[in-house]
């Protein structure tokens, strides 16, 4: 990475912007879906629970990022906060529909 | 990034800490400022007068006074003086006026007597701009929690990327260039870690409830009130029942307050349906009595039969932590020596963010540095590096320049005040695309350090109450203001005379270097 931005290939440029969308967006996604989950799971008053889940959400957030620009593709990227975010959206379905049948 | 793991950080290290690098300077340098917010607004207001605390008599005088003048206003609203803010002040909704549409004024605690104080932001523009940044609502609070996100990041991947954190925090080569730029950005990181790390996941707690509502909604639906009325317990207005009846005397119920809580500082009391049947008085403890920030805490009462009607609050763990972050991130529970600690933290933080520019600069200059003319996008980072550094310093100073320096009565004065400000650092960024990258830096940062040391002078010639006056009768918040003037300004002016010497040229020197080698394999 050194300074041959000029250089550098187009499918290079691409694949940076597309990990940079990654990480910007699908974390956020796995971040809210994660702070979601926290706050149905956790057997603490509805408020609480609800603080929990945004104060952890973050650190999500940042494992996210890092996956994002760690991983070997830009593909992985994308695989690595979508298929997660979509894991937690399903535990969060099922403890809403268990909580509000 | 295709290397290994801590290749891909430091790499993102870089990166993210360029891109915001220039905002996060401008938000940590204000967020800084911020910790004197009162001391500031002290300094730019010198015609509100310093008394001896009386919290009793200063709500008497502002009852009286809001007897006088607004007897119909829905409500009133009466912030108390304290140690480090000396201005009582009364406001109340404008007749007609919109939700967020209030008369203010400034009393002089010790008389009652209305003050005219110069119109001024003082210290409220640079924490307002610290987190709004001037822009809309919600955009600015928007991009400052992302620019705090992306601190702790370059936190994270900078702790990754350091492997021998503690063996090189005791590694400082001065006078070399390039590596002592390193070892000074890696120093001060390391040091004032956990104040970061702190300071960078607080500004996200504190604005969690905006950023990431998505648990909200999961939980209370469209009734997002309820999640806030469950928290700080619902702060509903009781409505005025119609028929006069006078309000008992703030002093008596003041007295009650303190039978609660013996010593309680008292920061803003509110007095709903003044002069009516169902007259409430709310009394707000002032945030510095603890850390952990309480948002709805106090104690309520009938205005006119005197009854407490308290409300419940939440004190459990999850609560407490986030509460607790708010309060360390605002520091307002800070004693004196605290406070400049926080302050010192800040300006480390300041630094850290300001070196990691100049090192991303410098590292790619000397690859250029035999052909004599760099890219454009060097010389991009370059204007851009000294205009949000050297020339929010001007900005800075303009400001409070501006404020002893335009007329009083200047209509639409506590704006000018601001175009100060933008201006001046406007101008920073068209000097520093005229001049070159050396020269431009020690213009500026020599035309910083006169506009800083001047600081006092002019205050001692506007007001008459320069160093000599402050110093004598121990108003402190003024003379700091003005001795850290007077220290940030001989600060730049050594800065700025080492930019006036000949550069070191370090590009002779670093085949030479072996073991500059590995640490350039660290971060790129």
């Amino acid at each position: 990475m050194k300074s041959k931005a000029a250089g550098l290939p187009i499918s290079y440029r691409l694949a940076v912007t597309s990990r940079s969308l990654a990480a910007v967006f699908g974390g956020y996604l796995l971040a809210a879906m994660a702070s979601v989950c926290i706050t149905l799971l956790l057997p603490v008053p509805r408020a609480e629970a609800v603080i929990s889940g945004m104060m952890l959400s973050f650190l999500f957030y940042l494992v996210a990022f890092l996956w994002c620009f760690a991983c070997r593709s830009a593909w992985q990227a994308w695989l690595g906060v979508l298929v997660p975010s979509l894991v937690l959206a399903m535990i969060s379905g099922l403890a809403y529909w268990m909580k509000n049948p | 990034m295709k290397e290994g793991f801590r290749q891909a950080m430091a790499w993102l290290h870089t990166w993210t800490g360029l891109i915001f690098g220039w905002l996060l300077f401008a938000i940590f340098m204000t967020g800084t400022m911020s910790y004197f917010k009162e001391e500031i607004s002290h300094w730019t207001q010198p015609e509100v007068p310093n008394r001896a605390l009386d919290p009793a008599a200063s709500l008497d005088l502002a009852q009286r006074y809001l007897q006088e003048h607004a007897p119909t206003a829905g409500s009133w609203f009466i912030e108390l003086p304290n140690a480090r803010e000396p201005a009582l002040s009364v406001s109340w909704p404008k007749a007609g006026g919109g939700r967020r549409d209030f008369t203010s004024k400034t009393l002089d605690p010790a008389t009652g007597a209305e003050l005219q104080a110069r119109e001024t932001r003082g210290g409220n523009f640079f924490y307002r701009f610290h987190f709004q940044l001037e822009m809309p609502h919600p955009w600015g609070r928007w991009l400052s929690t992302f620019a705090a996100f992306i601190m702790l990041l370059g936190l994270v991947t900078g702790i990754i990327t350091h492997k021998k954190i503690f063996k090189e925090f005791f590694t400082f080569r001065p006078g070399k260039g390039q590596r002592s730029w390193l070892d000074g950005h890696n120093a001060i990181g390391v040091l004032v870690l956990p104040f970061h790390l702190m300071i960078s996941y607080s500004s996200l707690v504190i604005f969690m409830a905006m950023v990431m509502p998505a648990s909200i909604i999961a939980s209370y639906g469209d009734n997002t009130r309820g999640f806030f009325n469950d928290l700080f317990g619902g702060q509903s207005q009781v409505q005025a029942a119609g028929t006069a009846a006078p309000l008992l005397p703030l002093p008596q119920l003041y007295a009650k307050v303190q039978e609660q809580a013996p010593g309680a500082n008292l920061a803003w009391v509110e007095v709903q349906n003044p002069g009516d049947q169902n007259a409430r008085v709310r009394f707000a403890r002032h945030a510095g009595d603890r850390i952990a920030h309480q948002r709805g805490g106090g104690w309520l009462f009938d205005g006119v039969n005197g009854t407490l009607e308290g409300g419940s609050q939440i004190e459990a763990t999850p609560v407490l932590i986030s509460g607790g972050m708010y309060g360390l991130h605002m520091g307002i529970f800070a004693g004196p020596w605290l406070r400049w600690l926080y302050f010192f933290f800040g300006l480390a933080g300041t630094a850290v963010i300001g070196t990691g520019l100049v090192m991303w600069l410098g590292k790619r200059q000397l690859k250029h540095a035999k052909s004599g003319t760099q890219p454009f996008e060097l010389r991009l980072v370059e204007v851009l590096n000294i205009a949000s550094m050297s020339g929010l310093l001007i900005g800075v100073a303009a400001f409070f320049w501006a404020n002893r320096l335009l007329p009083i009565g200047l209509e639409g004065r506590a704006d000018w005040e601001t175009n100060c400000f933008f201006l001046l650092w406007a101008l920073s960024l068209v000097h520093a695309m005229l001049r070159r990258g050396r020269r431009a830096w020690a213009e500026q940062l020599g035309f910083g350090a006169l506009m800083w040391a001047g600081l006092p002078l002019l205050n001692g010639l506007t007001t008459g109450q320069g160093l000599n006056h402050s110093l004598a009768v121990g108003d402190w918040a003024m003379a700091g203001f003005d001795l850290t003037a007077l220290a940030s300004g001989l600060f730049l002016a050594w800065a700025a005379s080492k930019m006036w010497r000949a550069p070191v040229v370090a590009a002779k020197r670093a085949p030479k270097a072996a073991p500059g080698k590995l640490i350039e394999s660290e971060v790129n």
